[in-house]
């Protein structure tokens, strides 16, 4: 590892992606770490957002724009506005701080330490690979093959699972119009 | 010619010949940045002016004449006094949410903003997946206006807030899904690749299922931007003025601004999907050579501005003519009128480009 170190050309760390890469992990690290440390709901909802938003900007400095896109319009637009307005809709869960119980606290501290070693062996295995490769790799990625893999029934391809998750997002459809419908004895 | 593009390759290479490589990039996403913001301003100026002076006409009024010309100064003097204005504090609310939100809306419909193509050099984003990406980032709205109303500790605010939720949240889809129509015609997600394929004829004189899928789009697109008879969530005889009563100054003005940029996006937006963008009006047919020539000679950006404007006048004639609907009505009509006939019109649309097309080629 020492030599290793060395050799490594502290100039060469300075580039515009390296810079944007530190900005972006910042903003991910801080804000992930305020939505769970914020004790007002909605305020963590944000700082969620932004932690997403951020980790769509990390995969555009990869030039990976379709799961950018899939992740601003999933996450961002779909499900973090989902979970503002179930907050918004709950009473006074915007303005109550709960606090939570040392148990739950602990479970939590062991989960998060856990995932912390469990990244960490993970990134020692594999090598990260370079800015150059990644935009090698995804100049051959465009839509027309995202659409043809998920809607093919070849080797690597997902129309089956496509299948199952939309009939999936279809029985959840009608199961919350059942459960949201008033029966008329009531 | 009337191109920019001469005057961009001018500026890069004077600035490429005398600085690095870096500094050179730099320099010019500055620029960008700094025109982007100068346009949206110009833009927002230009469309309120041109509100209070339609909106004047539909109503036998003169609306603003005494500031310059014609009352041409009027909106840059409103803009000085909204600067001036005192940005009043609220004493119970979440200052850093009533601000994030206010934000979260800007740079939602700045970001979408920066997917329109001026002209055949003026484009700010380009990206192999252009029309996922406007759907994508301008659910940032949503998201700000949610907050906005939170934020502000008031009733009407937050009623605002949640029938702006309902509403935006609902058009997407169809707005969405007539969008959808016109990548499977065009076979791209690309918004220069759409223009390119509209060059011999706009989308909208290519088949008949496009009609449909452009009024479907500026009804939705209409209804996102909260004006007309869909202004609900601001509705001012019911809720004063919705999500944004308690902001002040400019604060408040960072949401009119928005809001009008927002008209003229979707206008672009449709424009650049339906109506060929920057492309010139062209007849596809041998004895219409000469008329084809005159029309090249009116420079792009003007044919962008032309038509934008052209589909925002629509939209200011919509607004003023009809009545607000009621929240139920507002639903209804996307949910069980307007939604059944995008999803038709698109299945529609995918027979028409796999069998139809084969069929005569």
């Amino acid at each position: 590892m020492a030599e290793n170190l060395t050799s490594i050309d502290f100039a060469g760390l300075f580039t515009a992606d390296n810079i944007v890469f530190c900005l972006l992990s910042a903003v991910i690290l801080v804000c992930g770490f305020m939505s769970v440390a914020s004790t007002k709901i909605l305020r963590a909802a944000t700082y969620l957002f932004f932690t997403l938003f951020a980790v769509a900007g990390l995969y555009l400095t990869l030039n990976y724009e379709f799961i950018a896109a899939v992740q601003l319009s999933v996450y961002a637009g779909g499900i973090l506005v989902l979970l503002i307005f179930a907050i918004m809709l709950v009473k006074n869960l915007g303005t109550d701080t709960e606090t939570t119980s040392y148990v739950n606290k602990t479970i939590a501290g062991i989960a998060a330490l856990a995932g912390a070693v469990f990244a960490f062996i993970t990134m020692s295995k594999y090598r990260f690979i370079s800015n150059e490769e990644a935009n090698d790799a995804s100049e051959m990625i465009d839509m027309e093959m995202i659409g043809q893999t998920l809607m093919g029934t070849d080797k690597y391809q997902y129309l089956l699972a496509f299948e199952a998750v939309s009939i999936l997002l279809l029985a959840c459809i009608v199961g919350s119009i059942v459960v949201a419908t008033k029966s008329k004895e009531d | 010619m009337l191109e920019v593009g001469g005057i961009l390759s001018w500026i890069h290479e004077a600035l490429s010949s005398s600085c690095p490589e870096w500094l050179t990039l730099l320099i010019e996403y500055v620029l960008i940045g700094v025109g982007f913001l100068a346009l949206y301003a110009l833009i927002a100026l230009i469309l309120i002016l041109l509100e209070r002076k339609v909106c004047a006409y539909y109503q036998c009024r003169l609306g603003p004449m005494r500031a310059g010309f014609w009352g041409l100064l009027q909106p840059f003097a409103d803009m000085i006094k909204i600067l001036m204005k005192e940005i009043i504090p609220l004493l119970k609310n979440d200052k850093f949410l009533f601000f994030t939100a206010l934000f979260l809306v800007i740079i939602g419909s700045l970001c979408t903003f920066g997917a329109l193509q001026f002209s055949k050099d003026l484009v700010g984003i380009d990206f192999n997946v252009g029309v996922f990406y406007v759907l994508a980032i301008s659910s940032l709205g949503v998201l700000g206006i949610l907050l906005a109303g939170w934020s502000s500790n008031n009733k009407y605010t937050m009623i605002g807030a949640m029938r702006a939720g309902a509403q935006l949240v609902s058009y997407e889809l169809s707005s969405g899904l007539s969008l959808l129509t016109i990548v499977i015609l065009g076979g791209t997600m690309q918004l220069s690749g759409l223009i390119e394929a509209q060059s011999e004829t706009w989308f909208l004189f290519q088949t008949p299922f496009t009609w449909i899928a452009m009024v479907i789009y500026l009804i939705a697109g209409h209804a996102e931007t909260n004006r007309g008879p869909f202004d609900l969530p601001e509705a001012e005889s019911e809720l004063t003025a919705g999500y944004h009563i308690e902001y002040s100054g400019i604060t408040f003005g960072l949401f009119y601004v928005g809001e009008y940029v927002n008209m003229f996006t979707i206008a672009g937006i449709g424009t650049m999907v339906f109506l060929g963008g920057w492309q010139p009006f062209h007849i596809n047919a041998e004895w219409a050579a000469g008329f084809n020539g005159v029309m090249d000679m009116i420079p792009t950006w003007l044919w962008f501005f032309a038509k934008a404007f052209g589909l925002v006048m629509l939209s200011l004639w919509v607004r003023w003519s009809f009545p607000r609907l009621r929240i139920d009505q507002l639903l209804h009509l996307e949910w069980k009128i307007l939604m059944p006939i995008s999803l038709l019109n698109m299945l529609l649309m995918a027979l028409w480009v796999t069998v139809l097309v084969p069929l005569f080629a």
